[in-house]
């Protein structure tokens, strides 16, 4: 042991947690590993522009935008975050943009000049937050559309507006765009920024390894330290559930688990990529699962957390894990000495349990992409259209020989306790007529006894079951070549 | 006497009323420097309190033990209900709301006692570590349960006109229906909070984020057993109320009150948003039933409607609410004959409170379940029902409580709106697309409201000023009303700006005192800027009255000629900036301060007969909806909303807008995927933004146009506009019955389908399946 004191003594030394906040250079040499940006922000930078209005990342009120150097253009990207599920790993190296720095000596930026020509603030609690949420949209340089918009601001809940005039003043700003104080101190931002990098990132407690090796020795050094990624669900246990998080491990630093690549059409997606990192390489290879990833939590939350996250967390309303199911994905494993790969259908063993031990954790997930031939449908059910967690979630997998079903591959979300396959069904229906309607029965007839799922807040045991068969239906609607097609879905992005 | 001034320069083109300008905090609002209670700065030796709820529904307590609360990190006090000096009970206007619980748990999420600590994580922490035994009871929790156990927060109550159970039993058609409308989180953006600040010896200064700052001061002197005048209420903003801060902010501020009085210290309670989801009222989830008599041209004849609120543990306002939820049984339709009935259902739940529409809603939608219900029966198209229905203006214009609808404008409005939203057309493309598509289904409505405003509680109706002018020319306006993000403000700059002649910028409107304002109302009943409104302009009337004699004497002239405009006091040939005079004023020693009065006129109810007219006037709108549900999921899209909305003659056409496309969108929310839910013990299930969905921006119609339909209140109300905070909200009738329509098209608009509120896809899949299986049968 000796030696492994010695060791984190000479890995702490000289650590701390730096980033720009606004126009601040800060260092940390001590911070509570458990407070949240939003806590640092107002009690103890006194910041109060940014409001909490759940502390859970539901309603965007503690939006703050982080600006980090993308590498490969030497330009600053913007992502916006909800500060109050955000631990302060996640500032190292970033600028902190917080909504009192947008106005330029006086002069608002032109989103909140859109903001306040288009009156679209009214108890404005939720306005620095929309504010924050509309600059990272307006930072990324694209021409925006209807679809742009609500995706950026679908973490952020407004109860007086009604949101027609914030859509209208996020559209004449981007649309209007111009440089703003932020462009013009780009190539100051980035020198300040390249500075602050050059510290060792981390304080006692929170722990931020760069490679593999180094995540190997602190997980060794520290067996009760929790594995955070995005933190969007883990910080739940402290904002909501009250508990406390000593030592924490990030993983979003580590070489090795930030890569995405696509290799013998396997879509290799290491842990400590974003859900919105992986949009583009999923909306290329996969198009068909695009709606399910825009619908997936909110643009903050998706610049956040990680498919690791959703695959780890092992919940049995995550959108990913049925996903995985039904695409014969692999969770590959690590220890610091060896990986292994675990099929998705071995990996989930247990409400919230999986096959991943103590020692381990997630490396990468390897998704293959469906042949083009196949056919593959991603559905999500819910109350609400945005942000809102699945009352059922399905993914169909088919593929086809001159018609004849060679194999269903499928994964469900909220029918159990983990997310499930529906075996039986695969065996049903092998080798029948797919455009014949009596398959398509047959399949609901199996999905109608295959789960027994639950009645909760979000809906009833019923339910399910019955959205179970009707989108096992409508994947057949939309599939088996109908002679006139018939229109499925009332969403205009379906 | 001074003579008074009348208001002549309002005759003139005005360049603040009836302009849009934005609210008055867009700016601070914007940068993040508009400053709610939680971001007041610097408050020396600051404490945080937190509540300890109750995990049961129903019980007696047995036993609270406290002492690992004491025992952690950081805690300063604990206290239970013995530990209140004053009175416990809290209520509003009936008794049943102790300030801490008392001897009995009489809902799941009941506030047992508080603990102070030097962090608010300390204090929750701790909260977290009561030992408390109850002996529990079975909670009552339906309209069913308090029916058979006779379980009322009031008294029922009754209107009735003509005489409706014998037209029932002689007509040869009739329908019955029933409702079960569910509640709604008001979910501001800022949850409850107060911070008390002790001052000399035991005075006390609240901050409060309430709609309600009198009722604060009020119940904080009555908890310490003090007087009101030892205690200051300041409100600047809130983020938000919705009717969920009228009554139920004051909670909060006494029991920070109570701390800070026992440890001389400044005390902030703010509670996090599952506790406060938990532990404050909601809208009144609703069982409605009714019976009705129509013909075949679609008119009603009779109807007898019974409206049950479930009102949780206490009163509270469910009186007035249940009361509303009666005065708008009707709607916008004459019933000859007929008969409204309010139940007020006492379960074991939070006390269910004011939000927006106050019971409104939940009795309007009455009305438009019965037109639906009349359509289906009789072949004719919804609209053509509900025209068939309407109030007339001569006859037919007597409503079930006696009031004579005047001022009747909806006709017109319905007859433009179906014009400018190509009602006809529509609804042939409609019936096409339904014929063509199997899976998927459009609908389309359009629904009218009519809302009648002023308190119910006629001593509400009353309002006080404090206008200063300070020798700059610039002025300081006080009133009684708060500033939840509705632009009353706004609006009352506007006022005091017009009244003067001067720009916006030099009219200040500062934070709702206690000490500046006495006695004043809960800022509710969207009469903030009818009642506050008249008050300060009654203020300003009185100072233009001395000003202008005083200038008349300078000129020579009459006062009654001097005119206010564009910073420039004028008579005849004579004219001084308004500045000079005002400093000419001053070394005069003319007082440049007055306070205004308001209480609107001609209101009065009679509880005894159920006959009066309640209401000053009546704010009226209509929307048309189009929908597009899916039959396999019961998922739906609003495609298209219009709306024509009437404000009278508006003061500012950009928060009015603002107002009714919010309203709307929140009607929306209630009616569609905001489900509060409750398990079978009681205990809120949707505690939480992950659990109650409030519409996100994905919801907003992509097409949404909204009017105003601009002509003058009848009634001499602050410029002949017409309030219109609440009323908007029931626009979204449309949306619910638009989802009806889409699922009516599967039994070829034959037969209505039950549709539950709020209409969730699970609700809409449901509705779906019992309607096809209707049809299968017939």
């Amino acid at each position: 042991m000796l030696q492994v004191d010695h060791w984190i003594n000479d890995f702490m030394e000289k650590r701390m947690i730096s980033f720009l906040l606004n126009s601040e250079e800060v260092r940390l040499s001590e911070c509570q590993s458990d407070i949240t940006v939003l806590d640092f922000l107002r009690e103890q930078k006194h910041l109060t522009g940014t409001k909490e209005g759940c502390a859970s990342g539901d309603c965007g009120a503690c939006t703050v935008v982080l600006a980090e150097p993308d590498r490969a253009s030497e330009k600053l990207v913007y992502t916006a975050i909800n500060s109050c599920i955000t631990y302060m790993s996640a500032l190292h190296g970033k600028q902190l943009i917080t909504v009192e720095h947008l106005a330029d000596s006086g002069t608002l930026h032109p989103v909140q000049q859109s903001m306040l020509e288009a009156n679209g603030t009214q108890c404005g609690f939720c306005t620095p937050g929309f504010i924050m949420s509309m600059f990272a949209l307006y930072h990324q340089n694209t021409t925006v559309d209807h679809q742009q918009i609500t995706q950026a601001l679908s973490g952020n809940l407004c109860r007086c507006t009604g949101y027609r005039p914030i859509i209208d003043a996020t559209a004449n700003a981007c649309a209007n765009r111009q440089e703003d104080k932020f462009d013009l101190a780009q190539p100051v931002t980035l020198t300040l920024l390249d500075d602050l990098a050059t510290d060792q990132a981390g304080v006692p407690g929170i722990y931020i390894p760069k490679s593999r090796a180094e995540l190997a020795d602190l997980k060794e050094t520290f067996p009760n330290a929790r594995l955070i990624a995005g933190s969007t669900d883990i910080a739940l246990e402290t904002t909501q559930a009250l508990q406390e998080l000593p030592e924490i491990i990030s993983l979003s630093n580590v070489k090795e688990l930030s890569t995405l690549e696509v290799k013998n059409n396997v879509i290799e997606i290491g842990s400590a990529i974003t859900l919105t990192e992986l949009e583009n390489v999923i909306c290329e290879h996969i198009p068909c699962l695009s709606e399910l990833l825009w619908r997936f939590a909110s643009r903050p939350i998706r610049n956040q957390a990680t498919l690791a996250g959703n695959v780890a967390n092992a919940s049995p309303i995550g959108d990913f894990p049925p996903v995985l199911l039904a695409l014969n994905a692999q969770i590959v494993l690590d220890d610091g000495i060896n990986t292994r790969a675990v099929p998705a259908s071995k990996f989930f063993t247990g409400y919230r349990q999986t096959d991943m031990q103590e020692h381990e954790w997630i490396a990468r997930i390897d998704v293959p992409i469906p042949n083009k031939n196949n056919k593959v449908r991603a559905y999500k059910i819910s109350k609400r259209e945005e942000d809102d967690i699945s009352a059922v979630c399905a993914i169909f997998n088919l593929s086809l020989a001159n018609d004849q079903v060679c194999e269903v591959n499928t994964g469900f979300g909220g029918v159990a306790a983990t997310p499930v396959s529906a075996v039986k069904l695969a065996t049903g229906i092998k080798g029948k007529p797919w455009s014949d309607i009596q398959t398509m029965k047959a399949g609901q007839k199996i999905l109608s006894s295959s789960f027994n799922p639950i009645d909760d807040v979000r809906a009833s045991a019923d339910y399910r079951n019955k959205i179970l068969c009707n989108l096992w239906y409508r994947f057949w609607l939309e599939t088996s070549q109908q002679t006139i097609p018939v229109k499925t879905r009332v969403h205009a992005h379906a | 006497m001074r003579k008074m001034v009348t208001g002549k320069n309002n005759d003139t083109e005005s360049n603040v009323i009836g302009q849009s300008l934005a609210h008055e905090s867009a700016i601070r609002q914007l940068n993040g420097k508009a400053r709610y209670v939680d971001d007041i700065p610097n408050l020396a030796n600051l404490k945080h309190a937190a509540v300890g709820l109750s995990q049961v529904s129903s019980g007696k307590i047995l036993k609270i033990d406290l002492s690992r609360v004491k025992q952690s990190p950081g805690v300063r006090d604990v206290i239970t209900v013995s530990d209140v000096p004053g009175h416990i009970d809290i209520a509003p206007v009936f008794d049943g709301d102790p300030v801490l619980a008392d001897k009995d748990v009489l809902y799941h999420g009941q506030p047992i006692f508080a603990v102070l600590a030097d962090s608010a994580e300390q204090a929750r922490k701790a909260a977290l570590k009561a030992d408390i035994e109850v002996k529990q009871y079975s909670p009552c929790l339906t309209v069913e349960d308090a029916k058979y156990l006779k379980s009322f927060v009031r008294p029922k109550h009754q209107m009735k006109m003509g005489d409706p159970s014998s037209v029932l039993t002689h007509s040869g058609h009739t329908i019955k229906g029933e409702l079960n409308i569910g509640g709604q989180e008001h979910f501001y953006l800022e949850g409850q909070v107060s911070v008390a600040v002790p001052e000399e010896e035991d005075r006390l200064m609240i901050y409060t984020s309430s709609q309600h700052p009198s009722e604060v001061q009020k119940l904080v002197a009555e908890v310490l057993g003090t007087q009101l005048n030892k205690i200051t209420v300041d409100m600047r903003r809130m983020g938000g109320g919705f009717g969920g801060k009228e009554t139920q902010a004051a909670q909060w501020a006494c029991i920070a009150a109570l701390f800070a009085s026992r440890n001389r210290c400044a005390v902030k309670l703010r509670l996090p948003r599952m506790q406060d989801m938990q532990a404050t009222g909601k809208r009144h989830p609703f069982v409605n039933h009714y019976q009705l008599a129509y013909d075949m041209e679609g008119k009603i004849k009779a109807a007898d409607i019974e409206v049950n609120g479930i009102c949780g543990h206490s009163a509270d306002l469910s009186d007035a609410i249940v009361d509303r939820a009666m005065f708008h049984a009707d709607n916008a339709y004459f019933i000859e004959h007929c008969s409204i009935e309010g139940h007020r259902c006492r379960t074991n739940m939070v006390s269910h409170t004011a939000f927006r529409g106050f019971g409104g809603p939940q009795g309007m939608i009455v009305a438009e379940a019965m037109m639906d219900a009349i359509a289906r029966q009789t072949g004719l198209d919804p609209l053509t029902v509900r025209k068939n229905n309407l109030y007339n203006t001569d006859n037919r214009n007597t409503t079930p409580y006696g009031m004579k609808v005047q001022d009747n404008v909806l006709s017109e409005i319905i007859e433009q709106l179906e014009k400018s939203a190509d009602y006809w057309q529509r609804r042939e493309s409609i019936r096409i697309f339904n014929q063509d598509n199997p899976i998927i289904k459009k609908g389309l409505s359009l629904t009218p409201v009519k809302f009648g405003i002023s308190f119910t509680a006629k001593h509400l109706n009353q309002a006080g000023a404090l206008v200063h002018i300070y020798t700059d020319g610039t002025l300081q306006v006080n009133h009684g009303g708060t500033e939840m993000g509705q632009g009353l403000h706004t609006k009352i700059g506007q006022i005091a700006a017009h009244e003067f002649g001067l720009d916006i910028d030099a009219i200040e409107v500062t934070s709702t005192r206690t000490d500046k304002v006495p006695n004043t109302s809960p800022t509710a009943a969207s009469s903030g800027t009818d009642i506050n409104g008249k008050a300060v302009q009654n203020a300003c009337l009185e100072i233009k009255g001395r000003l202008a004699n005083f200038f008349a004497e300078l000129c020579d002239g009459s006062p009654d000629d001097v005119t206010f405009n564009n910073k420039i006091v004028s008579l005849g040939q004579d004219s001084i900036p308004f500045v000079e005079l005002v400093q000419k004023a001053y070394f005069e020693r003319i007082s440049l301060s007055s306070t205004g009065f308001y209480k609107t006129p001609k209101i009065h109810y009679d509880r005894e007969t159920g006959k009066g007219r309640p209401f000053f006037y009546f704010a009226n709108g209509a929307s048309v909806s189009e929908v597009t549900i899916d039959t396999l999921t019961g998922e739906y899209k609003v495609d298209r909303v219009d709306i024509l909305h009437d404000v009278g003659k508006s003061l500012n056409p950009a928060i009015d807008i603002g107002q009714i496309e919010g309203g709307f969108i929140q009607g929306m929310g209630w009616l569609t995927t905001e489900e509060v839910s409750w398990d079978s013990n009681g205990k809120l299930t949707s505690n939480n933004p992950a659990t109650y969905k409030i519409p996100s921006i994905g919801d907003t119609p992509l097409e949404f146009n909204v009017d105003l339909y601009e002509r003058e209140n009848d009634e001499a109300t602050i410029y002949n506009s017409k309030a219109v905070g609440e009323p908007p909200l029931m626009l979204a009738n449309s949306v619910w019955c638009a989802i009806k329509d889409a699922i009516a098209s599967l039994g070829d608009y034959k037969l209505d389908p039950q549709l539950d509120t709020p209409a969730t896809p699970e609700k809409v899949l449901n509705a779906v399946i019992a309607l096809q299986n209707r049809v299968a049968e017939e």
